[in-house]
């Protein structure tokens, strides 16, 4: 390919055609600042902060939007475009609660680090602002339209990539705000609650209804046995938010932690995960065999169970009616433990760790509150945690390492893979293929179903019973498969479906920032955790088999299903 | 149930939008909820997409029309004449603001540029009588004319700013 050669402050580039100015000065390590720009989607040059000089051209150009060509000098830092960028700064703050101080983002705004930054010490264009109420109607999401700079993000986000549309630009002029149709709560719109919007917000006009009150209530009652739990995509990503390199598994310190706020006990989601295995493995050998409705889809992904309640509600008998893993281990704490232990199940308050925003949701869904109690009394996100062990003082750094709780803690590397795309699906292979044939499987790594495609393919040959698998990565894929399942065309047997691009690792609660390769490193640990454990396998977790033997009996007995199984409903608006 | 609004358009062309829009409202002088949500789905927009293009452009109308509508002038030579006080007239003796429909459906007061009757400025229309070099205290007055009169014939298409 013929590069183009161009100068960048003065320094020589080379790039290819069609590359923007934005992309060649990154490669030669000239950062220019963006706000509304996001990474492999078509540019917008609608906030017009990344603008630069280029000679010859009598207005300044938004480098994010437009093609080298040979020969161009741009400037990124001359006066003239400095002062343009500070306005813009400027202009956007006027706009906006100067409420930095008391804000759940600062320290963390891309604004606020504009401002800085740039330099801005004074209030040059003091005028009317816009005034908006905060949407707080949702169990997951609070949405504060004041603190918007309308970069448009999050209604990319939830238009390009998740294809939801729950959100979008209204009005006009002054009058513009990004908000639902009719300006109506979250929780009538469309918004599966996902929060990607959270993830690529600059401030805070996006960001989760906070439990930590909840929790720290819980904490400090008399009498309440508090339990916590930890999702796998937790540990991979959680690291991040003490600086320590991208993909860091911190599970030991978490454990530590987690004590240390005064939980009596830690267990970990990933037995549940393995205890999911069990039943939905065998709930999917169950439809095959007597001819059940099929493909069958996962249904650990609240997320998606709420997309498909919303928008195919005509295929909710599709959904495998197991719980997904951390209500397992709310439901299993509260019946099973309770009753070995001899604690009174109206004193358990468990508290789920989770990368998700719309666990918080799910944990309130009235299938999930079983014998008006609910599995989960709150859900925390990785980012609440973190806000957390810093109320608390809690060094996360110098912790020492520390292990889960026995009988709830143990696990196998099938369930640590939950936390990523096609982990639910590989977990679940490994065990089906055991329990169809008898043999353990010699290769554990499926690396069809493993990285970050829209949606992947397999056939696995179990027997001679060919298995049709999918894994859609990412909700703005579902409608292709689903479209074919209502069609009654779909070859599948077994879909999984996450709802965010990448899977929990890339959660709508997880660390917020824009650094490159975050999904693939994160994916990584967990698959570093699956490859370290010596028992790799759902079925061989010793305390899931002894909790079927003292307990539940079998997978899909009466009482699994009373206790670890759920229901869904057609939410459609219109059928 | 519409589909005589969609039997013009094919299915999932999102180009349509604007004047699949324009046919609903011609039907039913605004855009009615239920009516969008079913343009959303047969467009393959998000319906707040479609929210979005209905707010953006001033033709559209989310609201039914009252059963009068009152336009105010509030182009430069109706402003120098004190279009500002009519209009605040007009908002405190409907109890609405410009853009609104009284509850009684009998009112829609509306804000447009300029009606071209500048040299009797400031000036009104109610439905298609004009009200030139307008005073606030002759407003009741013509509320009450208008309130007062029978069901007005048939409405035209929505509004025309």
């Amino acid at each position: 390919m013929k590069m183009v050669e161009l100068t960048i402050n003065k320094i020589k580039v080379k790039a290819e055609p069609g590359m923007t100015i934005l992309d060649a000065a990154k490669s030669v390590g000239i950062s220019i600042p963006t706000l509304c720009h996001m990474k492999d989607l078509f540019p917008t040059g609608a906030c017009r902060i990344c603008s630069v000089e280029v000679e010859g051209q009598r207005n300044l150009i938004p480098s994010c939007a437009y093609p080298v060509y040979e020969g161009m000098k741009v400037e990124t830092n001359s006066s003239r475009v400095l002062r343009a960028r500070k306005t813009i700064v400027e202009l956007l703050i006027e706009n906006h609660p100067q409420d930095c101080l008391i804000c759940v983002r600062s320290g963390n705004c891309e604004l606020q680090n504009l401002s800085i930054k740039y330099g801005v010490r004074e209030h040059r264009y003091a005028g009317e602002s816009r005034q908006h109420a905060v949407d707080l109607s949702s169990a997951s999401l609070e949405r504060d339209p004041a603190k918007c700079i309308l970069c448009g993000r999050c209604t990319r986000a939830c238009n390009e990539i998740q294809k939801i549309g729950a959100i979008d630009f209204t009005n006009r002029g002054f009058k513009t705000i990004v908000t639902t149709p009719y300006n109506k709560g979250l929780n009538v719109s469309d918004c599966i609650l996902c929060g990607q919007c959270i993830l690529v917000c600059p401030t805070a006009a996006l960001r989760e209804k906070s439990a930590m009150k909840d929790v720290a209530t819980a904490l400090e009652k008399k009498g309440k046995f508090t339990v916590a739990q930890v999702a796998p995509a937790v540990r991979a990503s959680l690291g991040e938010e003490y600086n320590m390199p991208l993909g860091t598994d911190v599970t030991g310190k978490l454990v530590t932690g987690l004590r240390r706020l005064g939980f009596k006990k830690v267990f970990d989601t990933n037995f549940a995960a393995d205890l999911t295995i069990w039943e939905e493995a065998n709930e999917l050998i169950h439809r095959i065999q007597t001819r059940g409705i099929l493909p069958m889809f996962t249904s650990c992904c609240p997320g998606w169970v709420k997309y498909l309640e919303q928008n195919y509600g005509d295929l909710i008998g599709h959904v495998s009616s197991c719980k997904s893993p951390h209500e397992m281990l709310g439901a299993v704490t509260k019946t099973y433990y309770a009753k070995k232990m001899g604690l009174d199940p109206e004193d358990i308050f468990v508290a789920s760790i989770m990368p998700c925003t719309v666990k918080k949701y799910e944990s309130e869904r009235p299938e999930l509150s079983g014998n008006a109690m609910q599995d989960v009394d709150a859900v925390l996100t990785t980012r609440e945690l973190v806000r957390y062990f810093n109320l608390t003082g809690i060094d996360f750094d110098d912790l020492d390492s520390d292990d889960f709780d026995s009988t709830l803690g143990e696990s196998t590397g099938a369930a640590a893979i939950f936390g990523t795309s096609g982990g639910v699906m590989e977990a679940a292979l490994r065990y089906a293929y055991f329990t169809l044939t008898g043999q353990h499987l010699d290769i554990l790594d499926f690396d069809a179903v493993r990285g970050l495609t829209g949606i992947k393919e397999a056939s696995v040959d179990i027997n001679g019973l060919t298995l049709n698998i999918a894994v859609v990565n990412g909700i703005g894929n579902a409608a292709q498969v689903l479209d074919e399942v209502r069609a009654g065309k779909s070859k599948y047997h077994f879909v999984e479906v996450m709802a965010c691009p990448g899977g929990c690792i890339n959660g709508g609660g997880q660390p917020i920032h824009q650094k490159q390769d975050k999904v693939i490193k994160r994916m990584k640990a967990l698959y570093e955790i699956d490859k370290k454990m010596v028992k790799r396998r759902s079925y061989e977790n010793e305390h899931v088999k002894t909790l079927y033997k003292e307990f539940f009996g079998e997978p899909g007995s009466h009482k699994s299903h009373e206790i670890l199984h759920t229901t869904y409903q057609d939410k459609r608006k219109i059928k | 149930m519409h589909s005589e609004i969609f039997k013009n358009y094919t299915q999932n062309d999102k180009s349509a939008i604007i004047p699949l829009l324009q046919d609903v409202q011609q039907i039913y002088g605004y855009l009615p909820e239920k009516v969008l949500l079913e343009v959303a789905k047969f467009t393959g927009l998000a319906l707040s997409r479609v929210y979005g293009i209905a707010t953006f452009y001033n033709q559209f109308r989310l609201t039914p029309l009252g059963e009068n509508i009152i336009r105010v002038c509030r182009g430069t030579a109706c402003h120098v004449k004190g279009s500002a006080n009519i209009l605040y007239t007009l908002e405190q003796e409907l109890k609405i603001q410009a853009g609104e429909t009284t509850r009684d459906k009998k009112f829609t007061l509306e804000v447009v540029s300029c009606i071209g009757a500048c040299s009797i400025a400031p000036v009104i229309t109610v439905n298609d009588d004009y009200f030139g070099r307008l005073t606030t205290k002759e407003i009741p007055g013509i509320l009450k004319k208008y309130a007062n009169k029978p069901k007005a014939e048939t409405k035209k298409e929505g509004s025309a700013s």
